[in-house]
Formats: structure tokens, sequence, C-alpha cells
């Protein structure tokens, strides 16, 4: 690996980590590099700790490290948290005026001083503006983002072109005077700059007619979602979900109703009520409120409504870590309400598939009219990533058996009626919308018969149930396995990685390192967990030589779904639930402690 | 085409006890959807859970009948999803005051337009009797074992506190007055909440007809007084609920003032009819004002994609310029 550079900054919540990272990570990406980064916060608005971590290489990544290069920081606590992160040799950047040299204790680092209240005065007084010193404080985090990209020598008009994007409409005013800090600021860490301090960022060609974006999980998800042509969004403020929701709601151009209900129960049945007009719709939550949505996705199931549900999870039970990543979820979705009823269930892994997914789900909803959920989580949610443009060339939109008037006409002509339950054998019956002069219907919680009328009979009953199930065989059936499920690696491997959701990316980087170390690996990734892919799952862990699960939770839930749906145990599994997510380190050394010291449950704990 | 009641009737099977208030209700439903001559196709019910809820399913229109207490955001979402629609939700007195409350609440504030009827007994009479919401304190109607230890909520004083614009009562067994308040409701251009008095003739012994109606029993002499009707109606006492400009906030305040005030009133005098009414701008409006496809399309119609291709309609290089880094 030619390039592989991890810088953090960490600081106060609302005090300007989230936006210095982001143009920290556009300046590098600007420059033909690839990034990811990771956000970590506290359930707090001002004060707490928080930080966010950017890896930067010459190759596409998708995952964090353990190693931090560089970290600049601008108070105390930053420095305390995360010094032992930093590898020897690396570089902390430090306010002289808080905190002196030998106070940091890791003298085996580059330790640079930033004199962030000087600097800022003397571009104060440069611009006149010496009287709102207080307010222009803010401006350490570029002072911090250059002096950065100065010890790294970042060519420095890509941070100016940067700059000029962040500072534009109404803050365009900003811009001259924080491009000036950021000037002396690059220009004294530059001439820091030692030759002991190996890491240096230079600007890669991208290929003629490439074009790439920078995108996190919500973003990925709500342009997905207009992409497939979502046009009313419900929600209820929680963390990480209503991310999205804002998205959807500052792009009016869009055309999607973005509506902020009373609750979550609110959110989920007018997503639903929605969706019964015809309109594609969906609702986006996170596991306290997806809990509250469980009642409401049973009425879409008994009614075939095409609901799609978005559940970002976090660590839980309860309130759990609100702000932290855990995949806690699964056996919940794979059952949340009362009673059966047919549900699928998609579990994106990385910031491409949250935004295929999101089309996916609408035309799995529409197809098969039932709840399908998303399970997304906190990592890719909060996870910022280089991405190449979104191709739309394969995508297009299934709205299954909608009918027109003229189809509602003709099916009216030969049955007498319109029945909205009517008995398939796909178990799919032709949807109308209200509206429709023929096609009324009556919708109902109850066990009902074809015409939705409450029905207590027990044959009707029976043939019912058989009926709304059978959607999950139909769909089964049809979907392509390459949407269900993803082979990495080798066919033949040593040890079989078989994960889902946000771990996928620290897997995939990690297989490269421990193929350089010719260790042979492959990895399953589940992508479709309802309906269950269980015959190719099947067939690769029973040519497997050593299966492990790699999950973000304390039970190893998918492990225990593939038994249910296989008969086939795991060897070993890769377990962490600290609320942080895994790095690529941690897939490394997981493995080898299974191979290597034959351990049968290695529980990751890194992270602060 | 005018439409018949008839027209909106359905066959299925009715299973109200004998005497339910919620035939009245059903009736007056039905009536009135035919003087308004509207198109059953164009009509949406929604309900909740109890006796009431099965409501939809007696009338020809699209309906559903839905959960415990969501009958008003299941609504909110389909009258949003097609605002052409008449959207009406149902509710009963448990449904929507108890289990489905905050929805109350938070329906009001927004002023779509659209009407909420509540069937209110007193009781919920398909889990048999216990007390609703809307049950007095220290009333005993027959299953409760002990006199009811709750006092109880106001609906039409709730309605107006939560910014209800038009906010009326109505009684089960005035048909013609119920069909005058189903009307105005539907039509006015807001938030409407009808309260409907309706007598459980088998949990709410205490609320009946007759009691409604001032026919109760000496308990001497065993025959029925003469006839003091309890209801009687506002518009005949010169009460005038309308804010006639609703740009003037003193005007506003004495009008919710004097419809609180008649809110209080029960027992021997029970006033039905229109309590409050204003017009102001509804949910849809400000909607239409932020998101420019609402002025030419409902969501429910907004062209999504080519049906010949698949291909998506919405172009998103826009934000994904806003997006590209190199």
């Amino acid at each position: 690996m030619s390039l592989d550079f991890s810088w953090m900054i960490g600081g106060a919540q609302g005090s300007g980590v989230d936006s210095s990272a982001t143009t920290f990570a556009r300046a590098c990406a600007a420059g033909g590099l690839w990034v990811f980064g990771k956000r970590e916060y506290h359930s707090n608005i001002k004060g707490e700790h928080s930080y966010f971590q950017i890896r930067v290489s010459d190759r596409p990544i998708r995952s964090h490290i353990d190693e931090v290069h560089l970290l600049a920081t601008f108070d105390k606590e930053t420095i305390t948290v995360h010094k032992g992160e930093v590898v020897p040799g690396g570089a902390i950047l430090y306010d002289p005026a808080i905190v002196k040299p030998e106070e940091i204790g890791r003298p085996d680092c580059l330790l640079i001083p930033v004199v962030y209240q000087e600097i800022i005065q003397a571009t104060a007084r440069e611009f006149h503006r010496e009287k709102e010193l207080m307010k222009l404080a803010i401006m350490k985090n570029v002072v911090a983002v250059a002096a950065s990209l100065g010890l790294v020598g970042l060519d420095f008009q890509l941070l100016k072109k940067t700059l000029e994007e962040v500072f534009k409409g109404r803050r365009a005013a900003l811009a001259p005077m924080n491009i000036r800090a950021a000037e002396q600021a690059y220009q004294f860490a530059a001439g820091r700059r030692q030759t002991d301090y190996p890491h240096r960022l230079r600007p890669i060609a991208v290929p003629a007619g490439e074009k790439r974006i920078m995108i996190n999980g919500t973003t990925a998800t709500a342009l997905g979602k207009v992409v497939g042509g979502c046009r009313f969004q419900t929600y209820y403020p929680i963390t990480p979900a209503s991310d999205e929701s804002e998205y959807l709601e500052a792009h009016p151009e869009f055309g999607v109703t973005v509506i902020q209900s009373e609750d979550e129960i609110a959110a989920v049945t007018g997503a639903i009520g929605a969706a019964v007009t015809g309109v594609r719709a969906s609702t986006s939550t996170s596991g306290p409120g997806f809990c509250l949505m469980a009642e409401g996705m049973g009425w879409a199931g008994m009614n075939e409504v095409p609901v799609v549900i978005f559940n970002y999870q976090r660590a839980g039970p309860s309130t759990g870590l609100p702000t932290r990543h855990e995949q806690g979820d699964l056996k919940f979705t794979l059952s949340a309400s009362h009673g059966e009823f047919p549900r699928l269930v998609l579990a994106p892994g990385d910031l491409e598939e949250y935004f295929y997914d999101a089309i996916d789900a609408f035309n799995y909803a529409e197809r098969y009219q039932t709840p399908v959920v998303v399970l997304g989580d906190k990592a890719v949610a909060n996870s910022t990533q280089t991405l190449p443009w979104y191709d739309l060339g394969g995508v297009h939109i299934d709205r299954g058996q909608l009918l027109s008037d003229e189809e509602l006409a003709v099916q009216v002509a030969s049955e007498g009626r319109y029945k909205r339950f009517k008995f398939t054998e796909s178990g799919v019956s032709p949807r109308s919308r209200p509206g429709q002069k023929q096609g009324i219907f009556w919708l109902t919680g109850d066990e009902h018969d074809e015409t939705g009328h409450i029905c207590e009979e027990p044959e009707n009953r029976t043939r019912m149930m058989v009926k709304r199930m059978r959607k999950l065989e139909t769909a089964a059936r049809e979907i392509p396995i390459e949407k269900k499920v993803n082979l990495f690696g080798d066919r033949d491997a040593d040890i079989t990685l078989v994960s889902w959701g946000s771990p996928k990316g620290a897997i995939l980087d990690a297989m490269e390192l421990l193929k350089a170390e010719k260790i042979s690996i492959n990895f399953l990734q589940v992508h479709l967990v309802l309906p269950f892919p269980t015959e190719f799952v099947a067939q690769v862990l029973a040519r497997a030589r050593r299966r492990v699960n790699v999950e973000m939770n304390y039970s190893g839930q998918l492990a225990q779904v593939i038994r249910e749906k296989t008969g086939m145990a795991m060897d070993a599994s890769i377990l962490k639930w600290n609320g942080r997510a895994i790095s690529q380190n941690e897939i490394v050394d997981g493995v080898k402690r299974i191979l290597k010291a034959h351990e049968s449950k290695v529980v990751l704990t890194h992270g602060v | 085409m005018a439409y018949k009641a008839s027209d909106y009737k359905t066959d299925a099977h009715n299973d109200w006890c004998p005497g339910c208030g919620d035939f009245g209700i059903l009736s007056a439903v039905q009536q009135a959807l035919a003087e308004m001559d509207l198109a059953p196709e164009q009509v949406l019910l929604f309900s909740g859970v109890g006796c009431f809820a099965k409501t939809p399913h007696f009338v020809r229109t699209y309906g559903c009948h839905t959960l415990h207490g969501r009958s008003l955001p299941f609504a909110v979402g389909a009258k949003l999803g097609n605002p052409e629609l008449t959207v009406i939700s149902l509710g009963g007195d448990g449904d929507g005051y108890g289990i489905g409350a905050g929805h109350f609440l938070n329906t009001g504030r927004r002023n779509l337009d659209m009407l909420y009827m509540v069937f209110n007994n007193g009781v919920y009479g398909l889990t048999k009797g216990q007390a609703s919401p809307t049950l007095k304190q220290n009333v005993q109607t027959k299953s409760l074992p002990m006199p009811n230890i709750n006092d109880a909520i106001n609906p039409l004083a709730v309605a107006l506190a939560a910014g209800y614009t038009w906010i009326a009562r109505g009684y089960a067994y005035d048909g013609k007055g119920l069909r005058e308040l189903i009307r105005q409701g539907i039509n006015h251009r807001g938030m409407a909440l009808l309260d409907v008095l309706q007598p459980c003739p088998t949990y709410n012994t205490v609320n009946t007809k007759d009691w409604y109606e001032g026919l109760e029993m000496d308990e001497e002499t065993g025959v029925k007084k003469p006839a003091a009707p309890r209801i009687y109606k506002l518009a005949e006492t010169g009460f005038d609920p309308v804010v006639h400009n609703p740009d003037d906030s003193e005007e506003i305040c004495q009008k919710k003032g004097q419809a609180f005030q008649k809110s209080q009133e029960w027992g021997d005098r029970i006033p039905v009819g229109i309590f409050y009414q204003v017009n102001l701008p509804t949910y849809e409006d400000r909607l239409k004002e932020r998101v420019p496809a609402l002025k030419q399309f409902s969501p429910s119609n907004i062209p999504i994609y080519d049906p010949a291709t698949g291909t998506p309609s919405l172009d998103i290089s826009p934000a994904l310029s806003d997006l590209r880094v190199c």
C-alpha cells in the first residue's frame, strides 16, 4: 500500500469539529485522493468531546484504521483522550497557550505548537475586524485544517478551492478572511516539516471522465429514495436518522412531502396512509422509534400496503448509547410486531448499497405489496466517503401490479367486482388506488375476505394467511441472487467470514492486507436477510473450512439466523458491542487470533 | 349524477347491538355524502378500533379500518398523499381521546382540510364497557365494578386549545342536525372536529337515549316524566361561533372564550351545534408554498418514472454536483 494516512481532529461538541473534518476531507478528495471519514459524538449538544477521523489513501478505502498519523487539537481533552492512538513518529498539533509540550507525554512524536489565537488576531487586524475576536474564534477550525495540510504538504490551492466552496452564498463574505488565516497556518506548519515525519499527501491524477462525490449514509439513502420515486417521507426526530429527512426537506426541488410527525406511531401510520393513496412513501428512524412502529408495520403487512421503513440501528437496549453504533436489531426486525406477515429485510453494507437499496426497497415494496425494512446503522449513516458518481444506468422503477383505470375496467368486466385481496398464484393481488372509480376497496386490521371486509371464517383465514405469506416465496424466487448475497475473495479459503451491514468495509479492506500475508480468506455478505438466501448460504458454508461470523452485537444474531435457516453453526465469531465501529486492524487481528491462536470468540474493544 | 344515500350502502354484515347510536351516525354519514353529491370513489374513510370503527365497512367509499387510536395519523398521511380526496377520519372516545390522544392534539396544530368525527358514548363498548376518557367522575355504568375514579376530559375544550378551526358537537339521534353538521364539517376548509354524543344501549346505562332526551323514569311512580330534553341547539339561541375576521386576534380570543364556556355546560342542558369556526390557511396551502411540485400535482400523482422504460423521472445531477469533489 503506497499511501495510507489517518488524520484526526477532536474538540468540544459544537465547536466545529465536523466542518473541519469535512473541509480536510474535501481538500484531499479534490486532489484525487480517496477518503473515508468516521464521526464520533456524545449524546450532547455543546461541550462533550467529539472527534472525526479521516483516512486518506491513493486507492478506494471503505473503513477506518486504529492508527492516527496526525492529531489536530485545540483543547486539552483531545490530547488526553487520543494521544495514545498516535503512532510513534506521528505528529500532534497543539495550542501552546493551553498545553506545554512536555505535558503531552509523547516525546516520540513531532509536536507542533499552533498559535491559534495569534493567527486569528493577525488576520482580524488585517481585515479590520479586531472587535469581533470572540466571534472569529471559530476560525481555529480552519487554522487546524490548514496547519495539518501544511505539514503533510498538500497543495494549498486545493484547500483554497475547498474553502471557496464552503464559504459561499450567505457566507461568501467570510471566504477571504478564512483563506488568509489558512494561508498563515499552512505556511507556518510547512516550515516545521521535518525529514523524519514521513507522511506526505500529494494530489494524484483522476482518470479522464471520472467524477467523484463525497457522501455520507443518510444523504446516500435520501438520494436513493428520491431516484426510487419516494415522494412522501415522515419522521420523528431521532439520532442518527433525522439527518436523512432534514436533507430531503432542505431540497424541495425533489418534490418530496416531508412530515415531522408527533411520534413514531404517527410517522409509520402516516407513511402507510399515504402509501394507500399510491405515493411511494417511507419513514426513517432508529431502534427506539422502530419499536414504536411495530404495530403499524403489522397493519401494513395485513393490508398489503407497500411501505418502506429505514431503521438506522444504534446501540440499545432502551436509549442505550444514543449516538453510538451497534447492529443489535436484526432478530427483532425479522419478527417485530405480533402475528405473522411477510416482510422483506435488506441490510446494505456500504454507501453504494445505501443508495441502490433505497431504490430496490420501493420496487420490492410495490412488487410484493408488503412492508420493506432497510436495516442501516449509525456507522454508515455517519461515515463520509469518496465514491464514483452514482451510475443510474441500470436503475429502473417497478410498480408491480398497480392498476391503471383501463386495466381495472378489464378486471371488473371479467369478474363482476374488484377484489383488493383476490387469491392469486403469486399471492400478490392487483392494486387500485383511491380515486379510481371501479377500484373501491376496504382495508382492515381484522382478518378479511377478498373484498377487504372483516371475516372470521376459518377456511378464509387459512387461505388468506397462505396468500400473504406466499409473497415471500415469490420474492425469494424472483429477486436475483446478486441482490441477496455477495461472495468476495477466493472460492476456497482457509477462513470464511460471514457478515451483514457495516462491517463490510472493514472486512474488504482487511482482506487485502491478509491476502498480502498469504492468508486465504473469503467473505460472504448477507445482503437480503428476509427472505433469507438459505440455499446459497448453505452451499458456501458447506465448503468453508472455518466459518466466522463478524457482527457488531453481543450475541451473534446473524449466526443464530443462519443456524435456524441452514442448521449450520459457526466455528468462531468476531463480535463487538462497545458502540464504536469495527476497524480494518480489528478484522486483521481477529482473523489471526482465530487462525493462529485458535480462539473461538474474539471480542473487539477498540475505540474511545 | 345525483347520488342517493343508498349508493353509499354496502352488503357487509352489520353486527352492532340493536339500538346502538352507531346506526344513526352511519345513516347521517351516508345521507350527508349523498346530499353533497360526493362520488364514492373520491371519498376515503378511516377509523380506529372499536364498535364504531366498523363504520367504513358499511359505507361504499374507499375505507380503512385501522389500528386502535390511529385513525387520525393514517388519515393525515392519506390526505397529504392525495389532497384531492375527501378524507374523513372516524374515532371513538376511548380510541381517539384515550390511546390516540396525542394524535388528537397534534392534528389540531396542522389544520389539514379534513373532518375528524368522534363517536362518543362514554364507554369502551367492544371490550365490554370499561370507562372511557369522557365518562364523568363517580358515574357507575352497568359493567363498572366501582364508580368511575377518573374525571372526564372535555374534547371540545381540548380541541380549542389544540387549534382545531371548526369545532362542533352532534347527537346521534338528531339525524337531520347531524347530517347538517357533517356536511359543514366536510365543507369547512381546515381541520374540523365533530364530537357526536351517542348512547351505548348495552353498557352505558346512565347516558341513555332517554337520558339525553329528558325522558327519565320517576323512580317512585315508575312512569316516565314529561320530556325535558337535555340536548338543545346552540344555533337556536343566537350563538355566533364564527370568527368573522381571522386577522383580528381579539375576536379569535373572544370567540374561543365563549366556545370554552359553552363547552363546560353539561347536565340538565347539553348544547349541540357549532361551537367555534375560523378560516385559516391549511397545512396543504403551506406545503404548496414549500414544495413547488405540489402546485401542479398531488404527491400520489407526481410522475416518478417513464412507465415504458422504467427510467426514473428525477434527475439528481444537481444534488450530486453539490457533493462532487473531483
